[in-house]
């Protein structure tokens, strides 16, 4: 399988990126780890006449602390974030969730700015970003500007990110000490993406929830933010009956497509107990 | 369309090539390099038979750019041999302990399991078997895989190799 045939830039700069984007329109996509554009193109399901690759921009990678904040740019590899003691350390969750994400080989490629820029409902980082609080930083002709993620994704491969702009970096906000976390994927096998996935940070006191945030991923045209679940829990032991009320509050903003994970409500079903599990896991490891 | 000039060190030697934008590096390494021991598997990102290492990194040549790879320095199943033309621990191993049967995805698992060595000289079974997630074969079930992955690891770190009882 061949791509059409395109023009390839490599930009030194974001502005250079940006003009280059401008410039070009509709023709042109940027360029990150590829991993999901490529294939595309392969199958022709793609077509770009240029190509921006943001590979040679030398600014875009890497992962900083800044004071309570982790700043983490967008051409960071899943391979990068994995390496990580920082993030190991602040955002676990993102390490646990990381290995979860296609194979050692498409990690080393596969960037966090391509994963969660391009607003595929099967990636996995939007719905943790969502989750954590995190906010985008999309740098455009216009200027730059700060965007959450909770108002980044509108539809399926549609987000808030306007023609020539690029998203730069991530700002996550640590988690306070001692919180807990964990991500739960249902997928068929490795590389797969998630029949349903839910994401939990927690913070407990006195043996109860004090604070609750989960997110969900692939049972939706956007990632989710399931407030409601998480107010289930709040005050609670997370004993059965507060568990069967958020997965249940869960699934009632569940719209899965049917497709060869299983029916809507088989996948409505799993998210539901992928809460149940990543409730009880996160509970399990706060301090 | 216009052709680019790439120039890249290809198992330690210079080489250079004309290639347009869209030339995936398989068929570079294929086609115009001439080195057909990186094979071509399922072109949709999956199998792995395709790996080779660039830069440290071990990647699926079908899914990146002949001009990605501009600059960079590859290593293929062709570069794996001993200096001295003698097998080298990983193929010593799939030979050893039968690590493959038609041999059709053998140059991309030694590829990726040489990185795997290289960042984790003494894994664990399981850590060798998320190493491999990334690639398929369909004959052997793995298990004589992960056995040539564990022979060359003991190998490499001086110590005798001994099969783990069934």
């Amino acid at each position: 399988m061949i791509p059409g045939s395109f023009n390839y830039h490599r930009p030194a700069s974001v502005a250079d990126a940006i003009k280059l984007l401008s410039d070009l329109g509709e023709d042109a996509r940027p360029l990150a780890g590829g991993h999901s554009l490529v294939p595309m193109m392969k199958l022709r399901l793609a077509s770009p006449a240029h190509l921006v690759d943001l590979h040679g921009i030398a600014g875009l990678k890497g992962i900083r602390r800044d004071g309570d904040t982790l700043l983490i740019g967008a051409m960071t590899t899943q391979h990068d974030l994995l390496a990580s003691d920082e993030i190991a350390k602040s955002v676990p969750i993102l390490h646990e969730a990381a290995l979860l994400i296609a194979d050692p080989q498409v990690r080393y490629r596969g960037t966090i700015g391509g994963n969660v820029a391009n607003g595929d409902p099967g990636n996995d980082m939007p719905a943790l970003m969502m989750t954590l609080g995190a906010t985008y930083r999309l740098e455009g002709p216009g200027g730059a500007r700060e965007v959450a993620a909770a108002d980044f994704y509108q539809g399926a491969y549609f987000t808030a990110l306007e023609p020539g702009e690029i998203l730069t970096s991530i700002s996550v906000p640590a988690p306070p000490a001692g919180h807990g976390y964990a991500y739960e994927k249902l997928k068929r096998k490795v590389g797969d993406y998630a029949t349903a996935a839910a994401a939990v940070v927690l913070t407990m006191a006195d043996g109860k929830v004090a604070s609750c945030t989960i997110g969900l991923t692939n049972v939706h045209e956007t990632p989710l933010v399931a407030a409601d679940a998480a107010k289930a829990v709040i005050g609670t032991n997370l004993d059965s009956a507060a568990l069967k009320k958020a997965a249940a509050a869960a699934e009632t903003i569940m719209s899965p497509a049917a497709d060869a994970r299983g029916p809507v409500e088989y996948r409505k079903h799993v998210g539901g107990i992928m809460v149940t599990r990543a409730l009880q896991r996160a509970a399990s490891r706060a301090r | 369309m216009a052709k680019t000039h790439v120039t890249m060190k290809v198992n330690g030697a210079e080489v250079e090539g004309l290639v347009e934008p869209r030339t995936l590096l398989v068929h570079f390494i294929r086609e115009n390099l001439q080195m057909t021991g990186t094979h071509i598997g399922c072109e949709t990102t999956h199998c792995g038979a395709c790996t080779v290492d660039i830069d440290g990194m071990s990647v699926k040549s079908c899914t990146m750019f002949a001009v990605q790879a501009n600059g960079s320095e590859i290593t293929t199943i062709e570069g794996m041999a001993n200096a001295d033309g003698s097998l080298s621990a990983l193929q010593e191993g799939f030979r050893m302990m039968h690590g493959l049967q038609c041999g059709f995805c053998t140059p991309g698992m030694i590829m990726r399991a040489h990185r795997l060595l290289k960042e984790n000289p003494s894994p664990s079974e399981e850590e060798i078997r998320m190493g491999i997630s990334g690639n398929i074969c369909r004959c052997t079930g793995y298990q004589n895989i992960v056995k040539a992955i564990q022979y060359a690891a003991a190998k490499l770190n001086g110590i005798e190799f001994k099969e783990a009882a069934e």
